[in-house]
């Protein structure tokens, strides 16, 4: 067993690697929302769900590709990954600002504890998932590959799968995004404003609305992005897949600390690697089972998680 | 609209001791005699009427005032309630096929297991913020069924079949099909788990639920022993839902885990919120009343005949 493990190591950290980036862009989306409204956002992993199956419109209905088909090279192979990254990441985020108007805000406004928008959530959550559900009929729906998934070259004796590259570069670009965003913009200062503060933000002229309705529609950017890597890298989705990585996001959002990004980052890693080791040992049938005993030992031990909730100036 | 619930209680409220026996007596009879009422306006087309006054609408109702005990009295939000439910049917399925004990030796056993995963549970989630209780449970009801579908011993995807149904007691027998008497039995457990709730609810344990659910903080300062009387919420609200699953494995004789999905959570959740916190009667009224998602019969369920009032108004206003 451990001689197996050892010998598949590498090729096992890849994976893992790509999961936890996969995961890192879900937390965000629980964090950004957590960070300024201390709420949890429920519908996240829905909106994830959505996005994926955004991804799959954009491979199979506009680019009319079947599973017999060739796969696609050159520019117009980046053009469709960058047309259902950029539709699926439109998608979601419009999605996630429209949850947020739908269903959150008339409670924010009420002030109605935090058990309300909860309830809310999952309301929403299970409209979205039964919805696609009933469309697809309950089937799952597999994504045509539109790229060769060949190997890059070697690490060891892991060969590095091109979509794993794919997926931790575009991942790592869009955190540094993020990062900018929330540390250089205007709406980013606003936003950490909110976060530290919502009652000072809104006497120095900050639009509360505004800036939730931009932190929603960021975390469901990003969130989206997710759904895109997701179908990348397993090629399949269905109408409830939202909740076990929606679980596992959340759990690594607290891992690292909620409504901490880095946290985030940092926590998404540590997710994705020991999950993928533990469906190693265990099998993957296990997976959640791990995930959420390494959630309660979190919640249990470190509420705040490993690194903390910062509340200092790196909080959004 | 007339408010139907606040006339209620106004009336209630009017009424002597005599008037209110009355009135309860009543309700009782009504809700009694809802088998009677099939091929009337509470009609189902597809699936039979009888069978589904059983399940889901007694069986939620149940479910609802068990988890109006941790929701509306106490305030805790418990997205994994079926979990208990699962414990208590897979109690019933595993000792109902491997031994000889019938269902009412198991109900008990049910009862005892779904309070004690409630501790298992309970004394590491209690610890914890609202919200991030929620999120545990929900985990929990979710594992449970992951459980149950990955261990060889609770039969995998298959779950557990030729579950018997309870032997005769006081000389009625329990046949597979006669809904009418597993309905009536359920009403029995309803009442019982409405005369828990209503007696816990005025003495020592239901003041420290009310003042926890207002205020935590002011009652732990006040000298409530809070997380005494939250896990004590928790593992009550459990234990009804153990027996409910006891009493729903021997009724439907084979139980998987496609049974105990979120969404039973989620609607009983549904249940005990449409009649706001608090109004375990309220459960009664609106559990049948909730959109069924999922099932092939989905909105079947959504009837009319649900709206059974028991007549027994909770109107402590300050509760909701």
């Amino acid at each position: 067993m451990i001689g197996n493990f050892l010998d598949q190591f590498w090729s096992l950290t890849f994976g893992g690697l790509s999961l936890g980036f996969i995961y890192i862009l879900i937390a965000l989306g629980y964090t950004m929302v957590y960070g300024v409204l201390r709420m949890i956002n429920f519908a996240n992993s829905e909106i994830f769900m959505v996005g994926t199956f955004a991804t799959i419109i954009i491979v199979r209905d506009v680019f009319n590709f079947t599973q017999t088909s060739e796969y696609a090279t050159g520019f117009r192979l980046w053009l469709i990954l960058g047309t259902a990254l950029v539709f699926a990441m439109v998608v979601s985020g419009v999605l996630s600002m429209l949850v947020e108007i739908v269903a959150y805000r008339r409670l924010r406004r009420m002030n109605s504890g935090i058990l309300a928008p909860l309830i809310s959530a999952i309301g929403v959550s299970m409209v979205l998932a039964e919805s696609v559900r009933i469309l697809t009929d309950s089937r799952p729906v597999a994504s045509p590959r539109a790229m060769e998934k060949k190997f890059l070259g070697q690490f060891f004796d892991a060969g590095i799968r091109i979509d794993n590259t794919i997926i931790v570069i575009s991942a790592l670009f869009l955190f540094g995004v993020l990062i900018t965003f929330v540390n250089k913009t205007r709406m980013g200062k606003a936003i950490r404003a909110v976060s530290m503060n919502p009652n000072a933000a809104r006497l120095m002229g900050i639009n509360i609305d505004g800036v939730v309705s931009a932190t929603f529609l960021v975390g469901g950017l990003m969130t989206g992005a997710a759904g895109f890597f997701y179908v990348l890298k397993y090629e399949n989705t269905s109408s409830n897949i939202g909740f076990e990585l929606g679980i596992a996001a959340f759990t690594a959002a607290i891992l690292g600390g909620i409504g901490n990004i880095k946290g985030a980052f940092y926590g998404g890693l540590a997710l994705g690697l020991l999950e993928t080791y533990a469906s190693f040992f265990l099998g993957t049938q296990w997976k959640a089972v791990t995930v959420f005993i390494v959630l309660v030992l979190i919640l249990y031990t470190r509420p705040n998680g490993l690194f903390g909730e910062a509340l200092t100036q790196t909080r959004a | 609209m007339i408010n139907l619930r606040d006339k209620g209680a106004e009336i209630w409220e009017r009424q002597g001791r005599l008037g209110r026996i009355g009135i309860a007596v009543g309700g009782v009879a009504m809700a009694a005699a809802l088998p009677f009422m099939g091929g009337t306006i509470l009609n189902t087309p597809i699936a039979d009427y009888e069978s589904v006054l059983v399940y889901p609408i007694a069986m939620y109702v149940l479910m609802a005032i068990g988890l109006n005990i941790v929701i509306g009295k106490s305030g805790l939000l418990d997205l994994g309630y079926v979990a208990f439910f699962a414990i208590g049917a897979y109690t019933m399925g595993l000792l109902g096929t491997k031994t000889s004990l019938n269902t009412w030796e198991i109900l008990p056993i049910g009862i005892a297991m779904a309070m004690f995963s409630g501790i298992i549970l309970g004394v590491p989630a209690l610890k914890l913020r609202g919200d991030y209780l929620a999120i545990i449970t929900l985990g929990f009801g979710e594992i449970v069924r992951i459980v149950a579908l990955n261990l060889g011993a609770l039969g995998r995807s298959e779950g557990i079949q030729g579950i018997p149904t309870p032997p005769g007691i006081f000389g009625i027998e329990y046949a597979f099909d006669s809904h009418r008497i597993y309905f009536w039995t359920l009403l029995i457990l309803i009442l019982l788990a409405i005369w828990m709730v209503r007696r816990l609810s005025v003495r020592r344990a239901g003041r420290a639920w009310e003042s926890i659910r207002q205020d935590e903080d002011a009652a732990e300062l006040l000298g409530v022993p809070t997380f005494k009387y939250k896990v004590w919420a928790f593992v009550l609200g459990a234990s009804v839902g153990g027996a409910a699953g006891v009493f729903y494995a021997s009724k439907t004789l084979f139980i998987a885990p496609d049974n105990f999905t979120l969404q039973i959570s989620i609607l009983i959740l549904a249940c005990v919120v449409f009649w706001r916190y608090g109004k375990y009667l309220g459960c009664n009224s609106r559990s049948g009343n909730s959109w069924l998602p999922t099932g092939s019969n989905s909105f079947l369920i959504r009837r009319p005949s649900a709206r059974v009032r028991l007549g027994v108004g909770n109107h402590d206003e300050s509760s909701s």
